[in-house]
């Protein structure tokens, strides 16, 4: 990557810049309207790794792992799957299945609220799960490349 | 004989020839390219030529997907290890290449024969299409009351299923990190070379 | 004739694709490029299995107009109606829900098939959930392939399948005349 004197890349700095926080905006909306649009859990992830390695590729990968630190990547992926498995053992101490969300409030038949929420903790498990543990792997890539010059390409 | 195929069914069938020939150049581009980058590149663009094909046959699930984790996540991490690898592919040798062509005509003739039997392309009435993906579109408005059909059945019906492909991706992020590192060797390579500056 | 190849015309470019993919993964010598094989072999067969769910006529499955409507919003006023009902009228809303069912399923058997009920036709959703997990997995599943080669090229110092069997059996060689030596001429 270029030094922070060296404005080789100022127009992609420049673009990149407003463009980042517009792609993590946009994953949070596919996350939370993926009950009435394309999306989900799985994409929200992937599209918030997007934003962090479009930061690492134009803004060099140490300044990335500062912003986001690798330890918190690893972190969020075990929490992402324990959010999941934590739904259903919720499920199994209101006296249900695991994972059948008809109970998680104790709700009477026809209700929907159980449904409606677990849905929403699942996705949030798989957000996790999914950004962490992409992030990692890409972090664990990048981490070996020490220099990338412009010369190679 | 194409009496069935009018106005919007034509212009589908137009819109797959079309997807379906970019789909057959770009595979043949990779399969005879020795450039690495070049060959990272054109999966890439592989991936986001068929993710327009599924929004073509109303898989648009399928298609967000494949557009961000094949064109997106899978490109990246193909350029990361292709820099820590090589920049280009040995050439193949000539005399070798037989026995792969043979391998994969005698695969390709036994697979167009299996498909005689399959249903025909779009058929409402096939074994896949009848019991249990309609049962999913009837049941979900009563016990789900969710639009997204797609989104019911992963996180609901199918739940089981997701929670172990999480753990999946989850174990392979634990398998590339004892492979490979935590990638902060990085940042004390960093640091090391501004130690030496000063 | 021309009808029968229409409609399975799709299938066999899709396994021509498989087979372009195939022949990548056997023939390249670079793990990297055998990699990029398996990953269109793999996008190959989830066109196959999205192609199998298409419907003719058919629409995106998110419920839309009345289905989402119809069902949904009728059923979220009988769920209020059963919060604000005490015990004994309980009995009498199962009931109410009995008859809807049986209405359900007039309607059903008078939409005929094809459309189940439903107002609109969809595709079939449960494909498009199966081939949505794979694609995460691929991705995954690539992702360790590639750190094996990562390695791989750190030990070996390529990444060409034949030039690492070439090493391997030179180590194996030279290991083996060791052991031989050591066997002919005991100390």
């Amino acid at each position: 990557m270029a030094g922070p004197r060296s404005d080789h890349h100022v127009i992609l700095r420049v673009v990149a810049k407003p463009l980042i926080p517009i792609i993590a905006l946009f994953a949070l909306y596919v996350h939370f309207h993926g009950d009435y649009s394309p999306g989900g859990g799985f994409q929200a992830g992937v599209i918030i790794v997007v934003a962090v390695v479009l930061y690492a590729l134009v803004f060099g990968i140490t300044p990335a792992m500062r912003a986001v630190p690798p330890v918190f990547a690893r972190s969020l992926a075990a929490l992402g799957f324990i959010i999941f498995a934590g739904v259903g053992v919720w499920a199994l101490i209101m006296g249900g299945n695991f994972l059948d969300y008809d109970v998680l409030f104790n709700e009477e038949p026809g209700g929907h609220m159980g449904q409606h929420y677990g849905i929403i903790a699942v996705e949030v498990g798989v957000l996790f799960a999914v950004a962490g543990s992409m992030l990692s792997i890409f972090y664990a890539f990048a981490g070996r490349v020490t220099e990338i010059k412009d010369e190679d390409w | 004989m194409i009496a069935g195929y009018s106005g919007a069914d034509l212009a589908i069938a137009l819109i797959n020839v079309l997807l379906l020939g970019l789909l057959f150049v770009v595979g043949v581009a990779i399969a005879r390219m020795r450039s690495l980058f070049a060959i990272v590149m054109l999966s890439g663009i592989y991936s986001l030529i068929s993710a327009t094909w599924f929004v073509a046959l109303d898989a648009v699930d399928v298609a967000f997907t494949e557009a961000a984790v094949g064109a997106g996540i899978s490109t990246a991490l193909l350029l990361g290890a292709m820099l820590l690898t090589a920049r280009t592919a040995k050439p193949e040798k000539g005399a070798m290449q037989i026995v792969p062509i043979l391998v994969v005509l005698a695969t390709g003739a036994m697979l167009v024969y299996a498909t005689i039997d399959l249903p025909a392309f779009g058929d409402p009435d096939s074994p896949a299409n009848t019991y249990v993906g309609t049962d999913y579109l009837e049941r979900t408005p009563k016990e789900i009351a969710v639009p997204n059909i797609v989104t019911a059945v992963l996180a609901s019906y199918r739940g089981f299923d997701t929670l172990g492909e999480t753990g999946v991706v989850f174990t392979a992020a634990l398998a590339v990190i004892l492979l490979l590192g935590f990638g902060e060797r990085s940042l004390s390579a960093t640091f090391n070379r501004k130690k030496d500056k000063q | 004739m021309l009808e029968f190849v229409l409609e399975r015309g799709n299938y066999w470019a899709i396994i021509g694709l498989m087979m372009i993919g195939l022949y990548t993964l056997f023939a390249a010598t670079n793990l990297i490029k055998k990699l990029v094989g398996l990953s269109i072999f793999q996008t190959s067969i989830i066109l196959f299995y999205i192609s199998l769910s298409r419907i003719d006529g058919g629409t995106a499955p998110i419920l839309y107009g009345k289905d989402a409507k119809g069902h949904g919003g009728g059923h979220d006023e009988a769920a209020g109606a059963h919060g604000a009902a005490s015990e004994a009228a309980h009995g009498a809303s199962d009931a109410a829900h009995g008859a809807a069912d049986a209405a359900y399923g007039a309607a059903d058997a008078a939409h005929g098939a094809a459309s189940h009920g439903l107002e609109h036709v969809y595709s079939n959703p449960l494909p498009h959930v199966l081939m949505l997990t794979a694609i995460v997995v691929g991705v995954a599943t690539l992702a360790v392939g590639l750190a094996i080669v990562v390695r791989i090229r750190e030990a070996y110092g390529t990444i060409e399948s034949d030039e690492i069997r070439e090493t391997d059996l030179e180590v194996a060689r030279a290991e083996y005349a060791v052991d031989q030596a050591d066997e002919a001429n005991p100390v």
